[in-house]
């Protein structure tokens, strides 16, 4: 085998492994988020969205509102103004203004904390969860979910983007009716795409919470590469010149 | 001013020698006296660049060590804690975990090089040996290095894994109850998976890298032409008694693994800072949530390194009622990997000098253990999947049972005399 075979070998199996990779990811059936990291303004609308819709009864315990000032670009005159809707101190965690007992009362189940969701559910699917409640009066609190099913939550953006009522398909195997689409019975205060870039806003933001990191590490990974390439290069130099002893 | 440099380390170095007579040969036994084949090929960076892994994870632990909370109650949050508060917290522990699936991907070409070339056979089944006693041992540490965060599927996975030891007779339940110290995964069970992970099982890791290497230098490294350079003709250009066909490995080896070093770093760089979790691989969704006893995730699976095991497991049915036959072929897989010195009848080592048969068996065996990697991180639901695995599975098994048959029966081409290129 030539060296020409070993390189091809090599790139057999590393392929090999890399495509059990791809082949190994999920969730291809959700509409693309389009969040950006790099868009401050939409970040900034995301926080301002959640400490007013979500965080009544969502709390996000990791993250802190001066880190999530100094990440955002906000002051902290900002952050305790506008942001801080419960009067806790600028350093504080974000705790849900509805303690877990009131909860429990409320929904049957304490909501659950959103500091990290987004790298449990991935931003696709919290954009179309955002988007995808219905009135449905079977369940305890009137509302379901299509991308959730039975989800306990009702629909805290209800006044933005207006109500929505199933369109059911025709009866499977089980005699169920499946939800087909969704229809918007009595319109919000919102446009459709207006309403599509507060649920994108509000997801980009959960996506900035679940990994604060995430807003440097790309950045920072450019100028690693960067000297990496220049130290492999040095390093190849060398090689070369120290094997021009071996015959 | 440069001469009072030279002289006074050349005092110190006289002064350590006089001490120490033993440590400079030594070194030069191994470093610039060590004799490696000129024609190593691509596959000769895995093993340093598997030392490099394990000095990257040994340094990240260490760091991650001083702010990671060992009990179930402040685990997660205190991972959560280092990605968030710790500076550059995020960035070491990205490190660490992705260094633990780098470690797998390097180790797991090692282990092919070595079937590739016969590296297993005489003179170096000792060798071998010792590599896979590090593989069942890097098992061990990853596994329990991944329940540490203390998510779902540390949980879950634990739970999973250490019930396997519960389908031995007679002992079982007892023995999964002292594995654990309780009745499920638990703070006593995440306290000594610590003291394993950071403690006893690197220092037998470092034990059996030393005797690794030392056992291989006994004996002198193989080449991708399977050629004994010390079977061959004699003196080159470092040393009249060292083999024609050899150079030192510093600075040849050293420098040229520098540059495998460049490459490694640069893909390790790119998943760190842009695909961290690797779409789901290097770290898992569903460990982003805290471990819960009464909340049993919908596909509870392990790390992709340990997907083929695991998808055997699953695929093997229960006969007579008793469920022991999936973890007996799980664990008979890896036995398996051992036995290879002595399964191997081949006259020649490399398989650059076997025939079609030979590569079609291995490269057979390198689908099998992919495709099941795939069945096995899968959610299992499919049976058409199981029966595929099923198969699978079987001829990893002819791989290994009828390579006897296989190696003998081969036609082999002749081997050159002394080794044929280098680059």
């Amino acid at each position: 085998m030539t060296k020409f075979n070993a390189l091809k070998a090599f790139a057999l199996v590393a392929g090999l492994l890399l495509s059990t990779g791809a082949i190994a990811q999920e969730e291809a059936s959700l509409p693309h988020s389009g969040t950006d990291l790099t868009d401050k303004g939409s970040l900034q609308r995301g926080a301002k969205y959640f400490m007013s819709y979500c965080s009544g009864c969502h709390s996000m315990k990791y993250l802190r509102y001066s880190r999530m000032g100094d990440d955002l670009g906000l002051t902290e005159q900002d952050v305790q103004d506008h942001l801080n809707l419960s009067g806790s101190k600028y350093g504080d965690h974000i705790i849900a203004s509805m303690t877990p007992e009131m909860a429990k009362l409320a929904f049957n189940k304490e909501p659950p904390d959103l500091s990290v969701i987004a790298r449990v559910r991935g931003s696709d699917w919290i954009y179309a969860y955002l988007k995808s409640f219905y009135l449905d009066e079977s369940r305890p609190v009137g509302w379901n979910n299509t991308v959730f099913p039975n989800a306990s939550m009702p629909n805290p953006l209800w006044e933005l983007q207006g109500l929505q009522h199933p369109v059911y398909g025709k009866a499977d195997a089980t005699g169920e009716r499946p939800v087909e689409r969704l229809e918007v019975s009595q319109p919000g205060s919102l446009k459709p795409q207006e309403f599509d870039q507060v649920a994108r806003d509000i997801t980009a933001f959960l996506e900035y919470a679940g990994e604060p990191a995430g807003l440097v590490r790309p950045a920072l990974g450019v100028w690693v590469l960067a000297f990496l390439a220049l130290f492999t290069f040095l390093a190849w130099l060398l090689k070369k010149e120290y094997w021009k002893d071996v015959h | 001013m440069s001469n009072i440099l030279t002289r006074t380390a050349d005092n110190v170095m006289d002064w350590v020698n006089a001490r120490a007579p033993n440590l400079m040969p030594t070194y030069r036994k191994h470093m610039t006296e060590y004799y490696a084949p000129k024609n190593f090929n691509v596959w000769y960076y895995f093993g340093s660049l598997a030392l490099l892994v394990l000095v990257n994870q040994i340094v990240t632990g260490i760091f991650l060590t001083m702010h990671y909370k060992p009990s179930a109650a402040e685990a997660f949050d205190s991972v959560e804690y280092i990605m968030r508060d710790v500076d550059w917290g995020w960035l070491i522990r990205y490190m660490h975990s992705t260094g633990a699936s780098l470690f797998f991907i390097v180790v797991y070409l090692h282990m092919f090089r070595g079937l590739m070339y016969g590296s297993y056979k005489k003179p170096r089944e000792l060798v071998w040996l010792l590599g896979m006693v590090i593989y069942l041992v890097l098992m061990a540490e990853a596994f329990m290095g991944y329940v540490l965060p203390w998510g779902q599927m540390s949980f879950w996975g634990a739970k999973v894994i250490i019930s396997l030891f519960g389908a031995i007779p007679v002992i079982g339940t007892d023995l999964t109850q002292w594995i654990m110290g309780d009745y499920i995964p638990s703070d006593a069970t995440l306290n000594r998976f610590f003291a394993l992970h950071v403690i006893a099982l690197p220092i037998v890791l470092l034990l059996l890298v030393v005797l690794h290497l030392g056992a291989l230098h006994e004996v002198g490294s193989n080449n991708p032409d399977g050629v004994e350079i010390k079977k061959g003709p004699k003196g080159n250009r470092w040393s009249p008694s060292a083999p024609t066909d050899s150079i030192p490995f510093h600075p040849y080896y050293t420098l040229k693994d520098l540059v495998g070093v460049g490459f490694f770093l640069m893909f390790a760089a790119f998943v760190i800072f842009f695909i961290p979790n690797f779409g789901g691989l290097f770290l898992e969704h569903d460990n982003f949530t805290v471990a819960n006893p009464l909340v049993t995730p919908a596909h509870i699976k392990p790390v992709w390194y340990f997907t083929p095991y695991y998808a055997m497991l699953r695929v093997v049915p229960s006969f007579f009622g008793i469920k022991l036959w999936g973890v007996l072929v799980m664990f008979g897989a890896i036995v398996m990997l051992f036995l290879v010195p002595w399964l191997d009848r081949s006259p020649v080592k490399s398989f650059r000098y076997r025939g079609k048969l030979s590569w079609f068996m291995l490269l057979l065996f390198a689908l099998c253990f992919v495709w099941l990697a795939k069945i096995g991180g899968g959610p299992g639901t499919d049976p058409k999947e199981a029966i595929v695995g099923r198969i699978l599975t079987g001829l990893y098994f002819v791989f290994f049972l009828t390579m006897p048959i296989w190696t003998k029966i081969d036609k082999t081409k002749p081997v050159p005399e002394r080794v044929t290129t280098h680059d």
